[in-house]
Formats: structure tokens, C-alpha cells, sequence
């Protein structure tokens, strides 16, 4: 009886998530600790002011793969990936203990040049936010502050940026207009170009289709599996379609804690939690 | 629609005429009060036309460029308080924009929170000094000072540049037009200070966290994002407060030194429009001084109409465009 009803379950999954990413059936099943590790996190915790936000979180995040972070509103997820650039340093009393190993660097160390990990870990946030500029410079701006580049040289990071993020087809006559003068898809895909064009090793991505129609989305997603090649990937997404359909590895995130961490294949079809399970079919409460 | 109209109320009778009369009352008495500023500005830009009738028909247009003020020949020129009024003007421009560019950044970007409230406490509370302690302290603290200290060693050196050099020469004594400019700064930086961070703090945090987070440093974000994104309100909050400054009676007198002379230094006396108005009114004697001296009045009015309406234009278009991003 017990059997039956699982094999149900198993099912249920699998056809709600049928688009589940990878193609060879034994690379999918590996768990992530069988990849070198772009980013180790150890015993973080995260408080802003007296709230604990993240309790000891611990995981290894594959080199150039596509991670995804799920779970419900307020576990943690975008504070998580806001300690991997320490952006959450712009504001007082959030803070960190713990450690996080970039390529084996602890990140954490206030010794840190922050510019110089911001430069080498990128970000895309929730709501596009081109800079009041043009759309080539827009893109310009950030190799500008690193790189010495020739007028040609510059000319071809940006096409070939804009390439990347599959923008250069609508925006190669419009590079002198305002950035927040396209469309809301295309200033995301702007501002994925933006953050792809210094080259950072990894590129976090902070719900970047929340605020995109689905055509859009599509374009996005493509983008991230085409990254994947050059870029370590994290992606935060309340949308679990779509964590299935882009990433290779999957975590789930409640209330601070890392609650389940392995191949998004295992997770989508046989978690072994039953929390992921639970918020995985939609039966939260 | 049949059956909704069995639910129609029935009117209740506590509004009868009694009602309708207290409504138009209060209807007209607010319309009177809005309409009265109407009233009033054109009463005023009337009589100052009236006043001034005499010393415009006399002298016509050459009133403005005539730098002849001579009360006994009754001959009269706008020119010198024009210059005086317009030069201190944008010296207390180039003194108060850093200074309060500054204050502003500080404030929104750089400052550790405990400290943001005395700050931003002490420009409100800088911004309430009445104009004539500002005076007061110019004339017996700060123009001895500038005197004895600083106006010697500024004719010594950007005195003998060329070029300029005729603009810094010159006695060191204490009052005079580049006084006043300092003074009108200090006054115009608690107004332009409040104004820029109000602002610097609408940017929005996410815009400047994807900045910081592809690698800027902070001037960079101040520079590239910060500044462009808020530079038509940034020009109207310049603008306003242009409109003080060249407003400005008390403080200006005090220091300015009263002179009806055009001087190329700027270390010497001069005069502004609204000194002159305060100085000379009392003793005015005859039709054509007091009439020129309305006249000089109505050129002001002007001059910071213009500046004021220049303002408005460019902050209603910055409402505009903020309406477009969102």
C-alpha cells in the first residue's frame, strides 16, 4: 500500500516538472558535491540588527553550473546571495559571521578589496535597473572601471555582451538612447549584459524574471543555460518551474535554514525531506 | 436594474436650504482667499509700474545700462545694483553649490548613521537665523577678519594673476561686494543643503547597489548615477536658491558697503538692488529719486521672476520624467 502510494507521488512530480534540465540521465542523478566548488559557504550566519536571518548555512556551490536557491518569501534566499558580493555592507547593522571561500579565498575577510570581488562576482537584481545613460555606456560603465580599453576594443565588448544576453538584435541601432528607454525585458537583459561584461566568474541573479512577461522569461532562461559554459550561476526564483527548467542543482531554503541541497533532478522528483517535498507540491502552509 | 430599485434610498431630509447656503458660503470664502494672491501680485507689479512711470519715461531704456546714480543731478541708472545685485549672486553660487553638494553626499552616502540627525538639526536650525544676525556678525566678526586675514594675502597672490588679477586688487577693507558673496553663501548653503539631499535620497537603493555591485567606488556611484539621475532637480534647487540670494536685503547691506560706484575689484564696496531700496528710501527727496528707485525695485521683481519661473520649469519636468520611470 505504502509503495503504491509513493510511486504516485513520484509521478505527480515528475509530470508537473517535466522540463526538468539535463539530458543524460546519469549526469543528472550526480549530487553536487561530485564538482569542484566555485564557492564554499561554512557556518554562515547572517543578522540584521538582533534578527538572525540565516542560521549556519553550509554549501558548496558548483563551478560553472546553474544553482538555484527556492523556497518561501523571507527564508533567506536573497540574503544568502547578498552575502556573496557583500553587497548588504551599503547598509548599517547587517552583518556576517562564518566564512565564504571563493576559489578557496575567504570573502569575509574585512581585509577584502570589496570593488575588486564585486568586479569578480556579479549581480542582476529583481527589478531591472539600467543607469541613467545611454545603452552603450550602460554597458561601458563597469569595464570602464577596470580595463583600459581601445575605442574597437570597447566597441566589441559591448556587441559582444549585448550578444551574449541575445539583446544586439534590438538594440544595435538604438546604443546611443537612453537605457530606461527600453522595454522592461530588454533593460533586464540590459543589465544581465552589464553584468557579463566585466567577466566575472560568478553571476548571481536575484529573481530576475519577477518582473518580466513570459516571452521575456524564455529569452532569460536561454541566456542562463548558454552562461553556464563561461559562469558559475546562482539564481534565487520563486518560480519553481523554472528553477527545474534552468539549473542543475537545486537548494531549498526555510526560515534561514539550508534545508535540502542536491541535483535538481532528485530534488524535483524524490526529495528527501519532506518540507522540500511538501513546498515542492504546493502543499505548504 | 428592477430589482436594484428597490434599494434606492429614500432622501434624507437634514440637507434642505440651510445646507445649501453654508456650502456656497464656504465655496466662495475659500475662492476669495486663492483669489486674493492674484489680486495682490498684480496690485503690486501695477503700482510698482505706477511708481516707477517717471524715472522710465525719463531716462528710458538707458536706466539699465546708465551707471550714473547721482541724487543731486537727478540722474539716475540701474546698472551699478544690477551688477552689484547679479555678481554677488554668483559668487554666493560658487561658494554655496560645493559646499552644499557636499553636505548633501556626505549626508545620504558617506555618514555613519548616529550622525545623520545633528546634521541634517544643525542646517535646519542654520536655514532659521534671521537674515540680519547674518548681517550683524558679517559686519563685527567676519569683515575685520576677512580684512586683517585673508583679503591682504588674496591681493597678493590672484591679484597679480592676469586676467583676473583686476578682480581681486585692491585695499583690504573688510566690507565689499566679495563679503557679501561669502555671506549670501552662507546664508543660501542650509536651503541648498536640505533641498540636494531630499534629492540624492530618492535614487533609488537598488540602482545604486547595481552600481556598487559590478565594482564602483563611491564617487564613482555619486558621479555616474547619483548625479545624473537627479540633475534637473539639482538645477532647480540651484535656481531657488538664486532666488534668495539675489533677494536678499539685510545681511547684503550690512557688508556690501553702500558705494554708487562700479569698481572692477571686487574687494571694494558696491551695492545691490535690495541695499539700495533699504538705504535710500528713507532719504529719497523729490519724484524722479523716489521713482527711480521703484524702478529698481520692478527690475528685481523681474530678475527673480525669471529665476523662480526658470526653477519651476525644470522641476515640473523632472516630475514628469520621474512619472515615466516608474
Amino acid at each position: 500500500m505504502e509503495q503504491k502510494n509513493s510511486n504516485n507521488k513520484k509521478t505527480l512530480l515528475e509530470q508537473g516538472f517535466a522540463s526538468i534540465k539535463g539530458t543524460d540521465s546519469k549526469e543528472k542523478k550526480k549530487g553536487p558535491l561530485s564538482f569542484p566548488a566555485k564557492i564554499q559557504v561554512k557556518d554562515l550566519d547572517f543578522y540584521y540588527g538582533k534578527f538572525h536571518a540565516l542560521h549556519s548555512i553550509n554549501i558548496d556551490i558548483p563551478e560553472k553550473k546553474v544553482t538555484a536557491i527556492i523556497g518561501p518569501s523571507g527564508c533567506g534566499k536573497s540574503t544568502l546571495i547578498r552575502c556573496f558580493n557583500r553587497i548588504y555592507e551599503l547598509y548599517p547593522k547587517q552583518y556576517a559571521t562564518g566564512q565564504i571561500l571563493l576559489d578557496g579565498r575567504n570573502i569575509l575577510d574585512p581585509k577584502e578589496d570589496l570593488n575588486l570581488l564585486r568586479a569578480q562576482v556579479g549581480m542582476v537584481f529583481q527589478k531591472p535597473t539600467p543607469f541613467p545613460m545611454s545603452v552603450y555606456d550602460n554597458i561601458a560603465f563597469g569595464v570602464r572601471l577596470y580595463e583600459r580599453l581601445s575605442k574597437e576594443e570597447m566597441d566589441e565588448r559591448v556587441e559582444w555582451a549585448l550578444r551574449k544576453s541575445a539583446l544586439w538584435n534590438e538594440v544595435k541601432g538604438k546604443l546611443k538612447q537612453i537605457g530606461t528607454a527600453l522595454s522592461g525585458g530588454q533593460q533586464q537583459r540590459l543589465c544581465i549584459a552589464r553584468a557579463i561584461a566585466v567577466k566575472p566568474e560568478v553571476v548571481l541573479l536575484d529573481e530576475p524574471c519577477s518582473a518580466l512577461d513570459p516571452i521575456s522569461t524564455a529569452k532569460v532562461e536561454e541566456l542562463i543555460d548558454e552562461l553556464t559554459e563561461d559562469y558559475t550561476i546562482i539564481i534565487v526564483t520563486h518560480n519553481m518551474q523554472q528553477a527545474a527548467r534552468v539549473s542543475d542543482f537545486t537548494a531549498f531554503m526555510y526560515l534561514g535554514k539550508l534545508i535540502e541541497f542536491d541535483s535538481t533532478d532528485k530534488m524535483f522528483t524524490n526529495p528527501r525531506r519532506k518540507e522540500t517535498e511538501d513546498y515542492i507540491t504546493g502543499r505548504f502552509g | 436594474m428592477n430589482k436594484l430599485a428597490g434599494h434606492t434610498k429614500t432622501p434624507t431630509l437634514r440637507s434642505g436650504v440651510k445646507g445649501r447656503i453654508l456650502d456656497i458660503i464656504f465655496a466662495s470664502g475659500t475662492k476669495t482667499c486663492a483669489i486674493l494672491v492674484f489680486v495682490i501680485i498684480v496690485a503690486i507689479m501695477v503700482s510698482l509700474f505706477i511708481g516707477a512711470w517717471p524715472a522710465l519715461k525719463k531716462f528710458g531704456p538707458s536706466f539699465i545700462v546708465s551707471t550714473e546714480w547721482n541724487p543731486v543731478t537727478e540722474e539716475f541708472g540701474a546698472l551699478i545694483a544690477i551688477y552689484g545685485t547679479v555678481v554677488t549672486s554668483i559668487i554666493a553660487m560658487i561658494i554655496g553649490v560645493p559646499v552644499s553638494f557636499g553636505i548633501a553626499i556626505f549626508i545620504t552616502e558617506l555618514c555613519p548613521a548616529w550622525l545623520k540627525q545633528p546634521i541634517a538639526t544643525a542646517i535646519e536650525l542654520l536655514a532659521a537665523i534671521p537674515s540680519i544676525i547674518y548681517g550683524m556678525w558679517g559686519l563685527f566678526v567676519f569683515a575685520p577678519f576677512f580684512a586683517d586675514h585673508i583679503e591682504p594675502w588674496i591681493s597678493d597672490t590672484l591679484g597679480n594673476l592676469p586676467v583676473i588679477g583686476p578682480l581681486f586688487s585692491g585695499p583690504p577693507l573688510g566690507i565689499g561686494v566679495l563679503t557679501a558673496g561669502i555671506i549670501l553663501g552662507i546664508m543660501v548653503i542650509p536651503f541648498m543643503a536640505s533641498v540636494f539631499r531630499d534629492l540624492f535620497e530618492v535614487v533609488p537603493p537598488v540602482l545604486k547597489e547595481s552600481a556598487y555591485g559590478i565594482g564602483a567606488t563611491t564617487w564613482e556611484v555619486i558621479k555616474k548615477i547619483v548625479f545624473p539621475y537627479t540633475k534637473i532637480g539639482v538645477v532647480g534647487a540651484i535656481m531657488l536658491g538664486l532666488g534668495r540670494a539675489l533677494g536678499e536685503t539685510m545681511a547684503v547691506t550690512f557688508v556690501i558697503g553702500n558705494a554708487d560706484r562700479l569698481e572692477k575689484s571686487l574687494l571694494m564696496p558696491g551695492n545691490t538692488i535690495s541695499s539700495s531700496l533699504a538705504n535710500q528710501f528713507t532719504e529719497a527727496v523729490g519724484e524722479i529719486y523716489t521713482s527711480s528707485l521703484i524702478a529698481l525695485g520692478l527690475i528685481l521683481f523681474f530678475l527673480t521672476f525669471l529665476v523662480l519661473a526658470l526653477a519651476k520649469y525644470l522641476l515640473v519636468r523632472l516630475t514628469l520624467k520621474e512619472g515615466i520611470r516608474t
